[in-house]
């Protein structure tokens, strides 16, 4: 029997790139001003999915997000990969969510996907670094969850077996369906896109993604309906607008600030023997070392 | 009614440090609030066993939950414990490590108790709160403070509205300290049937397995760490010597990590294991934020290094211009002549 798997996929900042402005006055995020990736940890999620899917026969793999119109990319990514279809949540109320409103958010989505086996998604995101999400999504939806997996290492009579980091060793455990998974960024890396794939996507978009003007591909559109994305707003998952973005979230960002590390008074030494023999000698005496 | 409470994690019957670090600095939290230190603990076969690792560190009162299948750990029993508790409790903070397991517990109970958990604070502290927009203010809320951003920022994250207020911090980020003020000391064993629902343990663990950490530098009171100048595996060898010879533990950055130099487990940095050591002996380490947060409070900083200008040497105490190769051997070689 197929499973029906949904990947929980954000597009992150990368944030080896990080500058100055990348905050607003707010202390919330400016993902205008940094370039966007997928989530890495994400892909590892993907890449289970994916192996899922081969293994089951009749399973659909779909990905989904939230974001601006052009986390859009996210989906077409999956779709590159094998994943069959994708959704994005997006709309203004759903901005400056803390993981809270975000999990809320999530969670109304895959109620209203509907029927799903398996959600999926990275430990933690790189822009975040909370890994909360996962958990709270499960919590919402009232399912079983299991963090830190690295594999996957089958499904069968309703349950899934899993192979589990923890600190200091590994945990194989059952969980039966429905159930939530974080997946580890120890797990398997995701598979490459395939070139069939990204020429049979690679104009597939979210109605928002479009300029209002048109493109060239419009035709497109009409002909291939697969190429049009699913788009949600929170009017179309049913939300509760009080539940999600800033709205909806307990934590509030009080101050942010750089990072200044105060300046000591160093000595400089050169790596001569004089030198180093002498620092040794100093610090012997004061018992600094013994 | 109101307290601060601690989520003590165990291996077995072994309390983790990380927990008594957490109840060092929950029982400072519970002094500047003016109210009690509460700690709870989950497992099989506990009791007697675990009271005395946790009592020391300043509990006014202890809840042990102890039944077949509370360990290992799975996520919903424990859930249920820490939500039914609390929703009786009504604590104000709750402080838990920030491991695999608090990662797992935190976010599922403060989406069942809607309230704001923020992950692997590295300060916390109690102070004020004005909310622009409504006007409201807050005398003691727990400020939050967390790196963010890859470490390239800090933020302070409150909770103003939801109880209680959530809070995951690393192993090593906070110091522990046996209490030497006066606590209550109560500890109770509520009946676990009347907390948990039979139906949270339909997940399994078929298998458990932990070893024990392989080094101590968590602890150390000497470090030697090495960056992408030491250059090689073969390099670190060097380290591993001076280490020895000085009674240390070597450790990396993120960069000697990532090149396969040295195993993961001995990356120090917000991303790795905090240290706190007499002394620390930065060998070819440009000096990143990241690696920064993890190494900022050691005592004395030397940093070995063939370029004056960089990062680490602002908050070194001494600084070494010279290569690893050539200075290393030299700091072994000193140290053997001059040390008794």
């Amino acid at each position: 029997m197929g499973l029906k798997i949904v990947v929980l996929a954000k597009q992150v900042p990368d944030t080896r790139n990080v500058g100055k402005d990348a905050m607003t006055a707010e202390g919330t995020v400016n993902r205008a001003a940094l370039p966007a990736i997928f989530n890495p940890e994400d892909l590892n999620a993907l890449e289970q999915a994916l192996r899922l899917k081969e293994q089951h026969p009749g399973s659909t793999v779909g990905v989904l997000t939230m974001g601006p119109p052009r986390a859009g990319e996210i989906i077409r990514q999956g779709l590159y990969r094998g994943a069959d279809t994708g959704w994005l949540l997006t709309d203004r109320l759903f901005a400056g969510a803390d993981t809270l409103a975000t999990s809320y958010a999530l969670a109304t989505a895959i109620r209203k996907i509907g029927d799903v086996d398996i959600v999926i998604g990275g430990r933690q995101a790189i822009d975040g670094d909370t890994a909360q999400v996962g958990p709270q999504v499960a919590q919402k939806l009232g399912l079983n969850q299991v963090t830190y997996a690295e594999e996957i290492l089958k499904v069968e009579d309703g349950k899934a077996t899993i192979r589990r980091h923890i600190d200091g060793g590994v945990e194989t455990v059952v969980a039966p369906l429905p159930v939530v998974i974080t997946v580890n960024g120890s797990a398997a890396p995701c598979r490459p896109q395939n070139a069939k794939l990204v020429l049979k996507y690679k104009r597939a978009t979210c109605p928002m993604e479009r300029p209002e003007e048109g493109t060239p591909y419009d035709h497109l559109y009409k002909e291939r309906p697969y190429l049009t994305l699913n788009q949600w707003s929170v009017a179309d998952v049913d939300g509760d607008p009080g539940q999600c973005g800033l709205a909806g979230s307990p934590t509030k960002v009080k101050a942010v600030k750089n990072i200044v590390f105060q300046a000591k008074e160093s000595k400089t030494l050169t790596a001569s023997d004089a030198d180093i023999e002498g620092m040794i000698r100093e610090l012997l005496d004061e018992k600094i070392i013994g | 009614m109101n307290n601060v409470f601690v989520y003590v994690e165990i291996e077995g019957t072994l309390v983790q440090e990380v927990s008594q670090e957490l109840l060092t600095k929950g029982r400072k939290l519970a002094n500047t609030l003016g109210v009690e230190l509460h700690a709870v603990v989950a497992g099989t076969d506990i009791k007697g066993r675990v009271e005395q690792q946790i009592l020391p560190y300043g509990v006014d009162k202890l809840f042990v939950f102890d039944a077949p299948e509370l360990f290992p750990y799975t996520s919903a029993p424990h859930t249920d414990i820490l939500v039914n508790l609390f929703k009786e409790e009504q604590p104000q903070i709750c402080l838990m490590g920030a491991t695999v397991i608090g990662r797992d517990l935190g976010p599922r109970v403060s989406s069942s108790l809607t309230s704001g958990l923020t992950a692997d604070c590295t300060e916390l502290e109690i102070g004020p709160y004005e909310d622009k927009k409504s006007g409201k203010t807050y005398d003691q809320l727990l400020y939050q403070i967390r790196p963010a951003f890859g470490g390239n920022i800090v933020a302070t994250i409150v909770n103003p509205d939801h109880r209680p207020q959530m809070a995951t911090v690393r192993s090593g980020v906070m110091q522990k300290a046996v209490y030497d003020g006066k606590a209550r000391g109560e500890v109770v064993y509520p009946a676990v049937s009347e907390y948990v629902s039979p139906e949270a343990f339909v997940v399994k663990v078929l298998d458990h397995h932990v070893e024990a950490a392989k080094h101590n530098l968590k602890g150390a009171p000497i470090v030697v760490a090495g960056g992408y100048g030491v250059g090689s595996k073969e390099g670190f060898e060097q380290l591993f010597q001076l280490a020895k010879v000085l009674h240390g533990e070597v450790g990396g950055s993120r960069a000697a990590v990532d090149a396969g130099w040295i195993d993961h487990d001995r990356q120090i940095g917000q991303t790795g294991v905090t240290v706190h050591p007499k002394v620390y002996i930065a060998c070819g380490i440009s000096g990143q934020i990241q690696h920064l947060a993890g190494m900022q409070d050691s005592g004395i900083i030397i940093s070995v290094n063939s370029d004056p200008e960089a990062p680490i040497n602002q908050i070194a105490d001494y600084v070494i211009v010279g290569t690893v190769e050539e200075v290393v051997p030299k700091l072994i070689k000193y140290y053997k002549q001059n040390s008794k």
